[in-house]
């Protein structure tokens, strides 16, 4: 069987005014008929551009392809030189014979068309079909892409859809004329997991009935090992690696694939430990030696919520009047001991969120109690708040935009320890330099501006800033998602080093739940703005009970080869909304104790 | 790239340097009667050696007229932007940043404002208070200040909803200082921008009201006030117009390309 893509030696250099930059410098792999190839590597390693470079998209980015070689396959099964076609050949392949899945469903759909529009036009241009012809095939193609009510969803537009859904017709747009191969650049990274394993399997399923191949784009190791036939690991620009998906998890040759597979936290690798255990990092074997310690001590409780309650108004009408309500926290209660991590995870839009928000009162609550050491952190004035601040501090998820960038980094990390007058002059600069320290960043990087570093070195800023003040709590928004895994690692080694070193406790808001099992002593799972089900890490990972818990951990793709499972693309279970009309009051959270300490919301 | 930024920025601060020294030194060195002395048997002369550039409808030298209109030019024009900034600057990012009925009072105040031409604003106010160079600076400030005000409260208003905003409310800083470190650094290069765009607008602003009669008093020369006068003469004497025209544009491509620069200095991007 011949190779439908070989890619040989390619460059791609893009123009910017310092010069030619080296986008992808010595890329090569090949894709046979009906297999899945799975370029993997982290951010800014050349995978997104060599997908670009096959469907010669990359020249509107800025890039030329100078040296190397790309070969596809044709349907009447000539060769064609991509890298020499025309511009009019290419407008045929692309589309065509070549179907491209953006990560971002969001922005892929265009909001002014209707779904009917956007999966017509290229039917009617590639194929010629008449418009009748074609909105039948659409409708066609929503089918089998398992799209409920297909027949509304062609008239309507791209926001009335939720994100798993536009990925949905994303796909069927790619899929409209039937290409050979499907280009899936990271078609998953926004998404929930529910729903990405909902994707993925839709994906093995159209790849199974038409015979097609796939390219698929990631940085989750977990999904290459449940997609792929064959990988291909990229690192700055080159291939690191090539091996089908079996050699590359168990017996990878090259120091770089090791490095990234130790990074990768696997779900249900923390069964029967007692406590968290940081990071496998290569190359540092301190991390493997130190343990994070069990908590010996008795443990004293540091954050006690009470009802927690948050709701925001949704505005209509002329008047701006509230017309309904957003629940986006409902009866949250929970507590958090002294040096502990508590996890509270959940997909999107479950208020995980607004839940570590409303207890650092970034938004008001609507009702219930939050009680830091001591002090009831809702009834305090306004003055006194900014004061109790000191205590509790943030990290952010978005290390780009949660720092100014137009202060030095010395001065944001000062700012807190001037907010209170904790100290000034040298004493002031001492402190920041310690702090520096204390996150593993050099002093030179004092006097930077934060576009100056690189992701993972301006989380560390930013939780050398939370740890400006010497707070007792620090709730952690999605802290380590927007980071490639290595670094993600690295990240969080450094929270449970200073956990242990400085008895810090964490609420660790997160969707990752293998992340989470790595690093939380207690877990709560959140759905729809309430805690359905809460308790040790040991008792939820490994005992879930909640059938939201169960659904929710069955759908995170682990990453081994040996263990793959395929949600049923037909289980879709979209998210209830959290609307409700003005003046709705919901049952209180009443729980059952499966377990002691392990409680489980009554539906 | 560098190296073209840098040329960029000396074209402009050469033309601004060229232009204010004109302007200040002008006065100091020509007689004191050089803008109103009429040579009447040269009216609308083209270019020539005794008058470098020409000469109007009542025969006075241009070179003496643009020279001298510089400064009165210039000064409204400044003081008018300087003005509008310092009165649009705080209600703009009060409004901005604060949102809620503060925004809604301050906005609906500056859409009040905008409801009126910019220019028949000016007009009134300068009516009202009478014509001299003062009223005329506050004229053109105050009408200029709602553009102003709506241009900082929108990009206020994107900077207060970024994470680094949250991120330094968490910490425990006011809102004063929050409004001070953070928002204002980050709409400065929107203001530098929207400065220099006013600049221009408020050198053609004196000269509208100069030609109602309420800038700039006659014979004492402005460029506005020479160009409103070419007006009749632009077939026979084109010259009349494109001297002060062109005034005004090496002006306004001097703030623009020093503008950019200094947008770019501030932008730590750039270092």
């Amino acid at each position: 069987m011949k190779d439908i893509v070989s890619v040989d030696h390619l460059r791609v250099e893009f123009a910017t005014d310092s010069g030619p930059v080296v986008g992808v410098e010595d890329v090569l792999f090949t894709i046979a008929p009906g297999e899945t190839v799975c370029v993997v590597g982290e951010s800014g390693s050349g995978k997104s551009v060599t997908s670009l470079s096959l469907m010669r998209l990359v020249e509107f980015g800025g890039g030329t392809i100078v040296a190397g070689a790309l070969r596809f396959r044709r349907e009447d099964g000539t060769e064609l030189d991509v890298a020499a076609a025309s511009p009019a050949v290419m407008g045929e392949v692309r589309g065509n014979e070549i179907g491209m899945i953006f990560q971002e469903p969001m922005t892929a759909l265009n909001p002014v068309f209707t779904i009917e529009r956007q999966l017509t036009d290229g039917l009617m241009l590639h194929k010629g079909l008449s418009q009748a012809q074609a909105s039948a095939r659409a409708l066609e193609l929503l089918k089998s892409v398992r799209v409920p009510e297909p027949e509304r969803r062609l008239k309507q537009y791209p926001h009335e859809l939720s994100g798993g859904m536009r990925q949905r017709v994303v796909i069927a747009m790619a899929m409209a004329c039937e290409p050979k191969l499907l280009i899936a650049d990271e078609p998953t990274t926004a998404l929930d997991v529910t729903i990405q394993a909902e994707i993925l399997a839709l994906i093995n399923r159209l790849k199974r009935e038409n015979g097609m191949a796939v390219l698929f784009i990631t940085h989750d190791m977990a999904v290459v090992a449940q997609m792929a036939d064959r990988v291909v690991v990229m690192y700055r620009g080159k291939t690191v690696e090539t091996g089908t998906v079996d050699q590359i998890f168990t017996a990878p040759k090259e120091d770089y694939t090791r490095a990234l597979l130790a990074a990768v936290p696997k779900l249900g690798e923390m069964k029967g430990k007692p406590a968290p255990e940081r990071m496998r990092l290569i190359g540092d074997e301190s991390a493997r030696a130190a343990r994070v310690a069990p908590v010996a001590r008795k443990p004293q409780v540091l954050l006690e919520v009470k009802n927690l309650t948050t709701r925001f108004p949704v505005k209509g009408g002329i008047l701006r009047r509230t017309l309904a309500q957003v629940h986006a926290v409902e009866d949250v209660s929970f507590t958090l001991n002294v040096g502990e991590t508590l996890a509270l995870v959940g997909e999107s839009g479950c208020g995980k969120s607004s839940c570590g928000r409303s207890i650092l009162r970034l938004v008001k609550p609507t009702s219930g109690e939050v009680w830091i050491g001591g002090r009831d952190i809702g009834a305090l004035s306004p003055y006194d708040l900014r004061k109790a601040r000191a205590d509790m501090q943030m990290v952010f998820q978005d290390p780009f935009a949660s720092l100014n960038p137009y202060r030095r980094l010395k001065d944001q990390v000062a700012e807190p320890i001037v907010n209170f007058g904790l100290a000034n002059g040298a004493a002031l600069k001492a402190r920041v330099e310690e702090l520096f320290d204390r996150v593993h960043l050099p002093r030179a990087f004092l006097n930077r501006f934060p576009h100056e570093l690189s992701g993972g070195q301006r989380q560390r800023v930013a939780i050398a800033r939370a740890l400006a003040v010497n707070p007792k709590l620090i709730v952690a928004d999605e802290a380590v998602s927007a980071l490639d895994v290595s670094v993600q690692a690295q990240v969080l080694n450094l929270m449970m080093e200073l956990q242990e070193d400085l008895g810090l406790s964490y609420l660790f808001i997160s969707h990752d739940m293998a992340v989470m099992e790595r690093i939380a002593h207690q877990v709560g799972v959140m759905y729809l703005g309430r805690i359905v089900e809460i308790g040790s890490r040991a008792a939820v990972f490994d005992n879930p009970t909640h059938s939201y818990t169960k659904q929710l951990l069955s759908a995170v793709p682990i990453a081994d080869p040996t263990k793959r499972r395929f949600a049923d693309d037909l289980a879709f279970k979209p998210i209830k909304s959290p609307i409700f009309p003005l003046g709705h009051q919901p049952a209180p959270s009443v729980y059952t104790e499966v377990a002691p300490g392990h409680f489980v919301l009554k539906d | 790239m560098k190296r073209f930024k840098t040329t960029k920025g000396l074209i402009g601060i050469f033309l601004l340097t060229i232009i204010a020294l004109v302007a200040i030194l002008g006065p100091m060195i020509l007689p004191p009667d050089a803008a109103t002395k009429m040579d009447m048997l040269a009216r609308r002369s083209p270019p020539n050696w005794n008058h470098l550039l020409g000469t109007d409808q009542l025969g006075r030298d241009m070179l003496a007229r643009v020279i001298l209109g510089a400064r009165t030019s210039l000064e409204i024009a400044v003081s008018a932007v300087l003005m509008s900034i310092v009165l649009g600057l705080p209600l703009g990012l009060v409004s901005g940043y604060s949102g809620g009925w503060n925004d809604n009072v301050l906005m609906r105040l500056v859409d009040t404002l905008l409801a009126f031409p910019a220019l028949l604003l000016a007009l009134t106010i300068s009516a009202v208070l009478g014509p001299n160079v003062q009223n005329t600076i506050i004229a053109i400030g105050v009408a200029f200040t709602p553009y102003l005000a709506r241009i900082i409260r929108g990009e206020a208003l994107k900077v207060a909803q970024m994470p680094y905003v949250e991120a330094a409310r968490a910490s425990g800083t006011t809102d004063g200082m929050i409004m001070l470190r953070h928002v204002l650094p980050n709409i400065l290069p929107a203001v530098i921008v929207q400065a220099t765009i006013s600049l221009a607008f408020a050198i053609l602003a004196e000269a509208g009201l100069s030609f109602l009669g309420l800038g700039t008093q006659p014979p004492a020369a402005s460029w506005g006030l020479m160009i409103q006068a070419s007006r009749d003469q632009l077939d026979v004497a084109p010259w009349t117009a494109l001297v002060p025209g062109a005034a005004v544009a090496l002006t306004v491509l001097g703030l623009n390309m020093f503008g950019d620069v200094l947008r770019d200095i501030l932008d730590p991007k750039s270092k």
